[in-house]
Order: C-alpha cells, then structure tokens, then sequence
C-alpha cells in the first residue's frame, strides 16, 4: 500500500490534484441546474488545466525563467554554462497560460453577460424552468 | 435526482481513466521530462531553445515576455484580438442605448454620491487608486526585466478603475474613463499591436519580425530593435486589456444602461 502510494501517487501528486479539480467542475457543468453555478464548475475545470500546465513546467532546483544579469553578463561574453536550461524553469507553460487566464476572465465576462440577458428576458437562471418556458413559447408558435 | 447520478457515474469514470493515465506522466519537476528537456534521442524541445537563445536573440532577460511578445506574438496578437472581441460581444449582448429606465433602480442621490456615507472607503481609495496605477504602469513598463507585462499591468489599470466604481459611483468612475474613451482604447491597443506588427513589411521582411525596425528604432543591433519593439507591442495589449476589462464591469453592474449601476 504505501509504496504504491510512493511510486504511484506521490511523483504525481500534480495531476492528482488537477484531475480532481477538473472532475469537480465537470461534475458542476452536468449536474448543476443553476447557469451560475455551471460557469462555476467551467471556472474549475480551466483553473485545474492552468494548473496542469504551469506544473509540468517545473524543474526541480531551477530558478523563475528571468536571466539574472549575471548569467547575463557570462552569456553575452561567450559562456555556455550561463544559459544552462536546468537552471531556469520552463518558461512555456507560463507564457500559454498568461494569456490563458485573461482570456479566460473576458469569455466568462460574456457568460455573465449571457447569463444576465436570460435573467431579463425568463426571470430564472434555473436550466429546467428556462426550458420550459421556451418549450410553451415554441408550443404557442 | 436520477441525472445528478448518471452524472457523477460518468465523472467518477472519467477521472478514473484520466488517473490510470496519469502514472505514465513524467515525475513532478523532472528536469529531463519531454516539455523541459526533449524527448531522448530526439530533438530537444522548443523550451530548451529559447533559454538559450532567446537572451541573445532580443536582449530581454524575461525569458516568458520575450516569448510572449516576440517567438509566439501571432499567439499573442489573436490573443489579444480574442479579448477585444470580448469586449464588443458583452456590448453587442447587453448594452442598452435607448434611455428606459423601467424596472432598474433609480441612480445613486448626488448628494450621497461617494462623499458623506462612504468617506472611509472614499478616502482609502482616493490614495490607494493612484499607487495602483502608478505600480500597474510600472508592471507594463518593467515586463523586461521582472515579472509583469502588458497583460498584468493592463488588467490592474482596469481594476484601478473598477475600484473607482465600487468606491464612488459608476458615473464618476465613468467621469474618468467614459464609455466613448474606453471603446476607442480598446480599438488602439488593437491597432498599436497588429500596425506595429505591419511595419517590418514595409522595409520586406516578416509580419511582427521586429528586428527589421532598427533604423526606426536608432538602435545598434537587431536584438535591442526586438526588446523596444516588444514594449510597444505591451503598451497595446495593456491598453486593449485594461479597457476590456472596465467594460466587462461597467456593462455587467449597470445591466448595459452604464448609469446607476452598483
């Protein structure tokens, strides 16, 4: 048992955590009835790939991916070493997920928006009362 | 009841696969992992290549601005173009032009308007929104060398004038940046960026390949051409961001009327 969980587990512990996360906010996008809490659950599920991401971006003993003016100097006088890829972690992840997580606040900007508008027009966000509502209106046409 | 059911069966297998999956993952801050270091005995990845040419290449220490910015900036140009539109599709969705002031509340009373019911928050805010925006500047400008750029900063400009709005009223925090100004920056930051990236084009070379630029510039090298050229191109995006992100708040707090509002 435990050393499943040493060699299973604990090298992993990152997906763990992001798969977890991500099935509570799939769990959220189904089950949910209320629209607000659906955008919830999408919330979690983009937070738990953020996360995928930044963390295969990690190296173990490695700096944050900024070249000190030192190596900087070293760099630019000729030195190989300066620039070694194990001293700075990868800097990738973090350049995909920057513009991630602003896109991301802007597209859930217009959910609200969306989630506004039906608000106005069926005066409920509950998903089943929204359906019947458009199920009599589609009926009376 | 019976869906909610159906529904956790399907995420609980679901998760399983995805956690017998995750065993053939590489270890938790492997050095040598596929993304860091490269398939073995194959190419080395695309990350090793830009820690040790990208210092070289544009003379910009922040190994994820000079990505951001210059190695993926067709990326980051659609990026931006993303949140831009955005923006227009919460003004297309909720914005509300004719004056119909039925079933909202009435506007906040000017004369409770932010100064006598709320001078604790007023005047907090009223020192704190300046050092907000002073820093935020500061996290465009400095994106070279520390951590920060034009999205950081941009997003914490926005904030500096969302808190203008919680603080006071919507209609003074509109005062300062009106509705007309924020969609006109909007469209800047958009034509500052993917202009910019238009004018290497102009000498015959590349779309967004800066380096051509040093005469423009007056720089020595191609590479400082690159880091000033990735500023100017962090300045558009901050703008775009910051007026984005006011607009998503306005519309969102007043319903799309941009007055009364929260």
């Amino acid at each position: 048992m435990t050393s499943s969980f040493h060699d299973w587990i604990v090298p992993h512990f990152n997906a763990w955590v992001y798969v977890i996360i991500m099935m509570t906010g799939l769990w959220a996008v189904i089950a949910k009835n209320n629209l607000i809490k659906k955008l919830i659950g999408l919330s979690l599920f983009q937070t738990s790939i953020l996360l995928l991401y930044v963390s295969l971006g990690v190296k173990e003993g490695a700096g944050i991916p900024i070249i000190d003016h030192e190596a900087a100097a070293l760099a630019m006088s000729g030195s190989d070493d300066a620039l070694n890829p194990d001293r700075f972690a990868n800097p990738l992840p973090h350049v995909l997920m920057l513009t991630a997580i602003v896109v991301g606040v802007a597209t859930l900007g217009v959910a609200l928006a969306l989630c506004q508008t039906i608000y106005r027009d069926f005066g409920t966000l509950e998903e089943d009362e929204v359906l019947e509502q458009m199920k009599t209106l589609h009926d009376d046409v | 009841m019976n869906a909610k059911l159906s529904a956790t069966f399907a995420v609980v297998f679901t998760g399983a696969v995805l956690l017998y999956a995750v065993s053939d993952f590489p270890d938790f801050g492997d050095p040598r992992s596929p993304a860091n270091h490269g398939v073995s005995g194959g190419a080395p990845s695309a990350s090793v290549y830009y820690i040790k040419n990208a210092y070289h290449d544009t003379s910009v220490p922040n190994l994820v601005t000079a990505i951001l910015a210059d190695y993926r900036g067709y990326d980051t140009l659609f990026e931006t173009v993303v949140i831009f539109t955005a923006g227009m599709a919460i003004f297309a969705i909720l914005r509300v032009l004719r004056r119909d002031d039925s079933g909202i509340p009435a506007a906040p009373d000017p004369a409770i308007d932010g100064d006598h019911h709320r001078i604790v928050v007023g005047v907090t805010c009223r020192i704190a929104v300046p050092l907000v925006q002073i820093f935020a500047l500061y996290v465009v400008a400095h994106g070279h060398h520390s951590p920060g750029g034009g999205f950081q900063g941009g997003v914490m400009l926005g904030a500096s004038f969302i808190l203008i709005a919680l603080s006071t009223s919507l209609r003074h925090a509109l005062g300062r940046l009106s509705e007309t100004s924020f969609i006109r920056l909007a469209c800047l930051g958009i034509l500052i960026y993917a202009g910019f990236a238009f004018l290497p084009l102009v000498v015959g070379r590349n779309f967004l390949d800066y380096g051509a630029l040093r005469a423009l510039f007056g720089t020595d090298g191609e590479e400082m051409a690159r880091s000033h050229g990735i500023f100017v191109v962090e300045i558009g995006i901050a703008l775009t961001v910051t007026s984005v992100m006011f607009a998503i708040f306005a519309n969102l707090s007043s319903r799309g009327r941009l007055h009364g509002g929260l």
